[in-house]
């Protein structure tokens, strides 16, 4: 009898439960205008396992932080502070 | 003054073969340059001997200095001639820093800037974990 009385309220109202907390750039949030490319721990945040680059949708940066971002990869890169290839970086 | 001074930061990496004195004495050449050139040597740091990320001419590790100077521009392609001539240099790398990169070094010579990015490391953790419970 409760199966009838929940028919089409159960996905309307229960599903939406569980809700991801919503990203956010960091440099905004916590007023980081300078991206130094001297700080490989820091930069590894925004690297995945490989060393590459993390798109924005999965670290939350704004457009204008992503690039300044990248740009501190790239010399990072560059000075042998991060690789430009590698397994298992984490 | 012709051109307008800027602040620049300059990173040089020495071969592992070299003598702590050598690499003194080399940074010292290049401060001897730099103030030939009208700069003002803000700061100089001394990272010491570093594991490379990668392989540089056979070597896996260098010897990091940085020097972080005012001057006009026309220094840098003086200063990076001089770094193709020295055979010791395994690469460097000179950039122009803007307003917010001045104020992150001052910052940071006041102790202010480390704390700050631990923080910032923490933080995000604990605040994805408070709205679930």
């Amino acid at each position: 009898m409760s199966k009838q009385s929940n028919k089409g309220i159960k996905y309307l109202v229960a599903q939406k439960v569980t809700r991801r907390p919503k990203k956010y750039c960091r440099f905004r949030k916590y007023h980081i205008r300078y991206v130094d490319y001297k700080e490989p721990e820091f930069l590894l945040n925004f690297l995945n396992e490989q060393g590459k680059i993390l798109p924005r949708r999965i670290t939350g940066n704004s457009a204008k932080y992503q690039r300044k971002v990248a740009q501190a990869i790239s010399r990072a890169r560059q000075l042998a502070l991060l690789p430009y290839v590698t397994d298992l970086l984490k | 003054m012709a051109q307008p001074a800027r602040h620049y930061e300059t990173v040089i990496i020495f071969s592992p073969l070299l003598a702590e004195e050598d690499v003194r004495r080399e940074t010292s050449k290049i401060k001897k340059l730099l103030g030939e050139n009208d700069c003002s040597i803000v700061e100089e740091r001394y990272w010491g001997l570093r594991q490379l990320a990668y392989q540089i001419d056979g070597k896996s590790n260098g010897i990091y200095v940085i020097i972080e100077f005012q001057g006009p521009g026309t220094v840098v392609q003086k200063l990076e001639t001089e770094y193709k001539r020295n055979e010791n240099i395994l690469r460097w790398l000179t950039t122009a820093l803007d307003k917010y990169g001045v104020e992150y070094n001052e910052k940071r010579r006041k102790g202010l800037v480390g704390k700050k990015k631990t923080e910032d490391a923490a933080q995000p953790k604990t605040e994805q974990s408070a709205p679930v419970s």
